[in-house]
């Protein structure tokens, strides 16, 4: 059974505070509080030294120790001597190890509290170097690409190749099913509506030209920021984490030429064949869903669609695919050469480059879209 | 204050270690006595991480067992498993904290996780068990903001958290200058005296291994099984074995490097 752990305090008429320990002194019962002692020594007339009685003591595990560094720092720091003659000898080397190593005078950090306007003001400054960052990784890309086209760049053709089967083939199941899904949605609103006008038959134009034109270029460009750009900046990230990226620049070559290069020019050649390939299967879905609830045949609806195919929408659609899988690419690439160096880094990397990746695709279709509609393309 | 007892509080029966159909070590036979500093020992490859990953329940054994304080480790239940493992703390190769948490935040999460202290006394401890380590006031940094053997002495401070009876060290030295490494043995050596904590080191470090190890068992990656156990120093001067005196010479115990 165990004694109840206690801690009784003495001051002598010399000014010398007595601390006598008794009981068992495990952390799985209660323990008495320090803060007496703590008090006496930063008090307005501090003992001349501290002592300890331990003849009573019992067992004794972490909590004793615990109890005695709390003790003797604060003694420290009021510049109070602290005898520890009378302690167990283990509990004498243990002090002894803890305070082995002096504390480093700039070590302690206070926690800082910031006011939320501080905090919004940080922010905002965050979104700011995260442009400037944007914008300068652009440039050294465009450098990098000159480097590419003049022969000079450093990379293995086998990474671009790579690079550009993950970034294609391997994504032709997932652009499929969502291609054809959109397809169909689009053509079901649509059959819903111009049936009312007798114009039925021309859902085979408004699905046709909505997957073009929009809806393509945009559902690839999401689902590669989710499925690639992520898989860049995770595995960017890792390579940084690792020092792989230091160890390239330490043999000469330009990461961003060996690293960077490959996957950015995979995305953007891959991104508008993808978007292409989305919208045959989107106008698929949507004749699959005419021919159902339509009275047209496969002949018509496909003579329909070719009718109101422009070169312009497709070179159109086609173009803003190639905006969106450089941005995609470079967010995603920036973020993971921009990693921090832990494993929690690679995470908030990751996120950034989606988050990021999202907001520039659809802010730059909107952008498009206006300057289509203003050069009437 | 845990006494001494003599006896022995680890053993490792029969044990079989493979991955897949590719065996590592065959047969290991062996006990580590409670409050000894114990290291296992051999040339790089030859299993021993895999080792100490059976011993920690990280990888289950083909065949054999380990037992621990004579009872099973491998045959038990899971939640007895769980239970066991309480009592050993773990310092892994390159420290292995969690790099999104505090270093006070990492040693504190198992006290918070198993026992039912207040917010304070945790805090105490945690103070307490970093200033053994020499990190006393680096409470609020994070890992990646420290040096690898700063890295590796908080690794130790959340390996000794929950005061186990055992502590297992993963090439503790690795990656130290000869003076941190030479620290890091001297405040083993020092942890075990004053609380009795049974060591099991992993280690390929000559030096090492002479100045902590009390015994020692020494694994073969040609032979896939224990070639010697025993004193150390005694085996560098009289094994039997010419290849055990050789790892412990440096090569330089026949003349063959």
């Amino acid at each position: 059974m165990a004694q109840p752990a206690s801690l009784d305090l003495q001051r002598a008429a010399d000014g010398v505070l007595q601390v006598r320990l008794a009981g068992d002194w495990l952390l799985a019962n209660p323990l008495p509080a320090t803060a007496p002692v703590l008090e006496q020594i930063r008090g307005a007339t501090p003992p001349t030294r501290v002592e300890f009685e331990a003849a009573g003591l019992g067992r004794w595990d972490t909590a004793l120790p615990t109890a005695l560094v709390a003790i003797r720092r604060a003694a420290e720091a009021a510049g109070v001597p602290v005898s520890d003659q009378q302690l167990p000898p283990g509990a004498q080397r243990l002090l002894r190890l803890a305070f082995a190593v002096k504390e480093r005078a700039d070590a302690r950090r206070a926690l800082v509290h910031r006011s939320l306007a501080e905090q919004i003001g940080q922010a905002s400054l965050g979104i700011w170097a995260a442009l400037v960052d944007l914008v300068s990784f652009i440039g050294i890309c465009a450098q990098s690409l000159g480097r590419m086209a003049r022969g000079k760049a450093t990379y293995q053709r086998s990474d671009l190749l790579v690079a550009i089967q993950e970034a294609g083939a391997e994504s032709l199941p997932i652009v499929s099913l969502i291609s054809f899904l959109i397809g169909m949605i689009f053509a079901f609103v649509g059959v819903r509506q111009l049936e009312q006008f007798g114009a039925g038959i021309y859902v085979a134009d408004l699905v046709a030209v909505a997957m073009v034109r929009e809806m393509a270029p945009i559902m690839t460009a999401i689902i590669m920021a989710g499925r690639t750009g992520a898989a860049y900046a995770a595995g960017l990230g890792t390579m940084k984490v690792n020092e792989e990226i230091d160890a390239l620049s330490s043999m000469g070559v330009d990461p961003i030429d060996f690293l960077v290069l490959p996957r950015l020019v995979a995305l953007i050649v891959m991104l508008p064949l993808l978007a292409l390939y989305g919208s045959l299967l989107g106008i698929l879905g949507g004749a699959a869903v005419s021919l159902v609830m339509l009275d047209v045949s496969f002949v018509q609806y496909v003579a329909q669609t070719a009718d109101s195919m422009q070169l312009s929408s497709l070179l159109g659609g086609l173009f803003k695919s190639f905006v969106y899988g450089s941005l995609v690419a470079l967010a995603g690439c920036q973020q993971g050469m921009a990693c921090g160096d832990s494993a929690m880094a690679v995470g908030q990397a990751t996120t950034r480059a989606v988050v990021m990746g999202i907001v520039l695709i659809i802010v730059s279709a909107a952008v498009l879209t206006v300057i289509y509609i203003t050069l009437d393309i | 204050m845990r006494g001494a007892a003599l006896g022995d509080h680890i053993t490792v029966s029969r044990l079989t270690m493979a991955y897949g159909d590719f065996l590592i070590q065959k047969d290991l036979d062996f006990s580590v006595r409670r409050g000894e500093v114990f290291i296992v020992m051999g040339g790089s490859g030859c299993g021993k991480t895999t080792l100490l990953k059976h011993l920690i329940g990280l990888k289950e054994p083909v065949s054999g067992d380990v037992l621990y304080g004579g009872r099973s480790f491998w045959t038990a239940t899971d939640q007895e498993r769980e239970q066991a493992k309480r009592q050993f703390g773990v310092l892994f190769q390159g420290g292995a904290l969690w790099s999104s948490m505090t270093l006070a935040e990492n040693v504190a999460l198992p006290l918070r996780l198993y026992t039912t202290l207040a917010d304070a006394e945790v805090r105490d401890i945690t103070a307490y068990k970093l200033s053994l380590v020499g990190l006393a006031g680096f409470e609020q940094y994070y890992p990646s903001e420290l040096s690898g053997g700063m890295r590796k002495r908080a690794g130790l401070a959340r390996a000794m958290a929950l005061d186990p009876e055992i502590l297992y060290f993963d090439e503790p030295s690795s990656g130290l200058d000869p003076l941190s490494a030479r620290l890091l043995d001297e405040l083993i050596l020092e942890l075990r005296d004053s609380l009795g904590t049974t060591v099991v080191v992993v280690s390929h470090e000559l030096a090492s291994i002479f100045a902590i190890g009390d015994r020692a068992v020494f694994l073969d990656a040609e032979a896939k099984t224990q070639l010697a156990v025993g004193d150390p120093r005694v085996l560098r001067d009289s094994s039997p074995d010419p290849r055990v005196r050789n790892f412990l010479s440096r090569g330089e115990a026949d003349g063959t490097a």
